[in-house]
């Protein structure tokens, strides 16, 4: 599919080895992997670098609000079914650190890149991807981000022109506003627990009905398209009706939901579902996320939870009472300073189970759980929360720089 | 007032429902609940008609074309308008706040009508949202403490004649008018920009409805540390400098 006879120019070659220089130069800073700084110097002598890159590659682009980083890992490893793969598979989603992915990736065949959901359409203009998985979108830090629904209207307007497949979850009202202006979907049935960011029609702004897992308009008739692909419980079904069985090491209801807009993704580029999801069985943390670590003596399971929806799909996953759960909570810029959003959470979910509570915003998660009429432990922080905490593996979530935060306290 | 139960509505979840608004309806409902006070909530989706037996409303913030569907739909239903004529109690925050004045501006740029309930018209601001920690000194009428919140929005909101200052700002943006101000109330009716939500901060404000709604100057107490602790924590964030 794609050409690789043509070269990089001088120039592009000069500002790949210009990106990489900068990045060892931040790395020996002891300033993280220098993917972000490396990819901003080389844009900055060849700002068409990324397309350039792209250019060698069958590209396919994922994004989400909730589920792209695992996703990416998931096709990534599907796609070696078929050859050699380059990705930002550490999460560096923006054209920076989209670019030093792929300069390191001179041998690939397959590109598969994580894009942060407000540049979707730049890049996808930029690397004239082959495909597009859109997997979900959701409120995600209020305090900066855009709308939703204007989210889905910029994805809309940037992808009509787009000539790449698009692989949507049919089964998201604003995912299939984005999506359906688009020449070429494939729909694939791959579940939503969270509903509360799509009750309004994103065409009309009609009240949507929605009777079991169907969706629709009855103003305008906007409504979910038929699926082609579908995620029925430990399976997926492919266009022909087979069912292919999905083991992961990964857990949750989201991440068999990853995994089908994965095997329909797969199936774009010529790959079996069923070797692409023997394939994925190989990803097993992400990024730290789902990692089983030992701490003060404890296990503890790490799980990432960065906004309502992500919370839901959290709480469906984690072992039952009486397994002991810690809650980490930030507000710092990445996380959105706005904390409203853990009143969309339903904590009542956690009853039975002991709570610890830390984080830079324990205050606002005790008058929250409090409210929810739960028990609850507040702690000064995650060695006092593991020593407080009844035997057992435990469960933390965490929100974005919380998550991090734990990281380092585990030295995972 | 019914002698059985607190009615609490709450007005449109599915449009006016983005910044944890429904925390506002699940204090008030457990802070009646632990003075054995029992509630029926209701959730009325814009499809729905508005009762009018309540005796609290809550509406919520939401985005600009939610507000802009959510305005012409309670005008077009009235309910909500003929339950404030029946003396009910009415809490709105942000884009809520702004559909209960006179008229905002609504996403097509437009003057919107709101539905007349409190002496207030709203513009849009130009240039940054006001985003962050506010605090403010609640009217002294209504005997209640200090207001600490999050103003996340661009509103700007005049007050008319019959609409008084909910709180005078000690620090944040509010109303947005520059006058110190910020959001707004009559005999049953308030508006603010804070949210928190704003009831998860000042658990008083919950309080106060409740004895409105019931008619009675007080409440037996509740252990309020987590509350008092959240309060504190904010009200330092907000007066220290960032």
């Amino acid at each position: 599919m794609a050409g690789k006879s043509e070269p990089l120019t001088p120039r592009a070659k000069l500002a790949v080895t210009a990106g990489k220089a900068a990045a060892a130069v931040s790395r020996a800073a002891g300033k993280g992997s220098g993917s972000v700084i490396g990819g901003k110097v080389a844009l900055r002598l060849d700002p068409d670098l990324l397309a350039r890159l792209a250019r060698h590659l069958d590209v396919v682009l994922v994004s989400a609000t909730n589920g792209k980083t695992t996703t990416t890992r998931l096709l990534a490893e599907a796609l070696r079914a078929g050859g050699p793969v380059v990705s930002n598979a550490l999460g560096a989603n923006m054209p920076a650190g989209i670019t030093s992915a792929l300069a390191g990736g001179s041998d690939a065949r397959f590109g598969v890149i994580e894009v942060d959901e407000k540049y979707l359409a730049g890049v996808a203009r930029d690397v004239a991807p082959k495909a597009i998985a859109l997997l979900n979108l959701s409120r995600d830090q209020l305090d900066r981000a855009a709308e939703t629904r204007m989210l889905a209207e910029k994805w809309r307007e940037g992808l009509a022109g787009v000539e790449a497949i698009i692989i949507a979850n049919a089964d998201d009202p604003l995912i299939t506003w984005a999506a359906s202006s688009s020449p070429t979907v494939v729909w694939v049935a791959a579940g939503q627990s969270w509903k509360d960011d799509a009750w309004s029609c994103p065409s009309c702004g009609g009240v949507l009905q929605r009777p079991g897992d169907d969706w629709y308009c009855a103003e305008c008739g906007f409504r979910r398209p038929t699926p082609t692909w579908a995620l029925s419980g430990d399976h997926v079904v492919d266009p022909y009706g087979v069912a292919w069985p999905i083991h992961l090491q990964l857990p949750g209801r989201a991440n068999k939901s990853n995994a089908a807009v994965s095997a329909a993704a797969a199936a774009a580029f010529g790959i079996d579902p069923k070797v692409a999801l023997e394939r994925m069985y190989k990803v097993q943390a992400v990024a730290g996320r789902y990692d089983v670590v030992t701490f003060q003596q404890r296990e503890l399971r790490l799980l990432l939870a960065k906004n309502p929806a992500g919370w839901l799909e959290t709480f469906s996953l984690i072992d039952g009472p009486p397994t002991p759960v810690v809650l980490s909570v930030n507000a710092r810029g990445a996380d959105g300073t706005d904390t409203s959003w853990l009143w969309d959470v339903d904590y009542t979910r956690l009853a039975g189970h002991p709570i610890m509570v830390i984080g830079d915003r324990k205050l606002d998660l005790a008058v929250r759980l409090e409210v929810a009429g739960l028990q609850f432990t507040v702690c000064a922080d995650l060695d006092e929360a593991v020593r407080t905490a009844p035997p057992g593996r435990i469960e933390t979530i965490a929100n974005y720089t919380a998550f991090q935060d734990l990281r380092r306290r585990v030295g995972n | 007032m019914s002698e059985s139960s607190l009615r609490l509505v709450w007005v449109y979840p599915d449009l006016l429902s983005t910044y944890g608004d429904q925390g506002n309806a699940l204090v008030v409902e457990r802070r009646a609940l632990q003075r054995r006070v029992p509630v029926t909530r209701v959730d009325v989706r814009s499809d729905q008609p508005v009762p009018t037996s309540g005796d609290i409303y809550l509406i919520g913030g939401g985005e600009d074309r939610p507000q802009r569907l959510a305005a012409e739909r309670l005008r077009r239903d009235g309910g909500l308008n003929r339950a404030v004529a029946n003396g009910a109690i009415v809490f709105s925050v942000c884009a809520g706040y702004q559909i209960l004045g006179h008229e905002f501006v609504n996403d097509l740029g437009r003057p919107e009508p709101g539905l007349g309930l409190l002496d207030v018209v709203s513009t849009r601001g130009e240039g940054a949202r006001c985003v962050g920690d506010v605090l403010a000194d609640i009217d002294p009428q209504l005997g209640l403490p200090p207001l600490t919140g999050f103003e996340n929005h661009q509103g700007i909101t005049h007050l008319g004649r019959t609409a008084r200052p909910f709180a005078r700002l000690r620090i944040g943006r509010g109303n947005g008018t520059g006058d110190g101000t910020e959001g707004a109330f009559n005999d049953t009716v308030f508006g603010t920009y804070m949210h928190g939500p704003v009831m998860a901060r000042n658990p008083h404000i919950a309080d106060m409805l409740i004895k409105l709604a019931l008619d009675v100057n007080a409440l037996p107490p509740t252990d309020d540390r987590w509350y008092d602790a959240l309060r504190a924590e904010r009200i330092a964030a907000a007066t220290q400098p960032a």
